[in-house]
């Protein structure tokens, strides 16, 4: 198939070409089956090319192939979650992994409590703050962030996610506990750091 | 009485399943005196925002940066 065979299409597939690594990476954690995920991906970005005439700018672009992607994702996701696989488990990170932050009545140590983080729009708009979202959720375990990005990024309710991971409801919370708490210390130590603490 | 660490779970959970009505009035009384909480559960709507956003202004950046 030739991609150069219409005026502007190249360069639209340059760009996507611009995004498949971000694509592949997140299918491979999503999939676990690298040949998997490169289907997935390559399938992402053929859609993505037919229609990407209606796109004129780089941003919808990627918004519009990542949404293929992680439609292709949850259909690939929910057809295997028939047959059990092997190696599950996401008990990556020790239980008590954020009780530093409490102290013995479990309330916040006065250095830990969250922070107001200011208009979240502002932040949002932030170009900066996303490369910062990023390395934090590079940051998470990984099978921490594969359950955080199911139910967050693809949607999946608690019960699909259990199924899928082989894990009990109150595991998954835990898990998915454990991924908002990282997340947003992670966020708050690299981004939101300003100094001002509540009273509790 | 809920303690911090008990009402953090709560507001995590509370994105993922229905809390009862004893959790969710625990959860209000607390909130309504501790405000690291509050923040805390503000923090939690701004995670869930941002991860509906992802990757609209995401990469972008990531991208352009590797172009450079």
């Amino acid at each position: 198939m030739s991609l150069s065979s219409a005026p502007g299409v190249s360069s639209i597939a340059d760009q996507l070409d611009g995004f498949r690594a971000d694509l592949l990476r997140f299918a491979v954690l999503q999939l676990r089956d690298r040949a998997a995920a490169e289907d997935a991906v390559q399938e992402a970005m053929l859609a993505a090319l037919e229609a990407a005439p209606r796109f004129d700018n780089r941003s919808q672009l990627k918004t519009w192939v990542f949404s293929i992607l992680k439609h292709k994702i949850v259909d690939l996701i929910r057809r295997r979650s028939r047959a059990p696989l092997l190696e599950r488990g996401v008990d990556e990170s020790p239980g008590g992994i954020f009780d530093t932050l409490f102290d013995e009545q479990g309330h916040w140590q006065k250095d830990e409590r969250p922070a107001d983080w200011g208009d979240p729009v502002k932040t949002l708009e932030n170009a900066r703050f996303w490369v910062v979202f990023e390395a934090c959720l590079n940051h998470l375990p990984e099978n921490t962030a594969r359950v955080f990005m199911m139910r967050e990024f693809l949607g999946f309710d608690t019960g699909e996610i259990c199924q899928e991971m082989a894990i009990t409801p109150t595991n998954c919370w835990v898990v998915l506990h454990r991924a908002r708490m990282g997340l947003r210390l992670c966020l708050e130590e690299t981004w939101f750091d300003m100094g001002e603490k509540p009273s509790c | 009485m809920l303690n911090c660490k008990q009402a953090t779970e709560l507001m995590s959970q509370e994105q993922d399943r229905s809390l009862v009505f004893k959790e969710r009035l625990g959860l209000r009384f607390h909130l309504a005196m501790c405000g690291g909480c509050r923040n805390f559960h503000r923090q939690m709507a701004f995670l869930h925002e941002a991860c509906a956003r992802y990757p609209d202004a995401g990469t972008e950046e990531n991208n352009e940066r590797k172009a450079l």
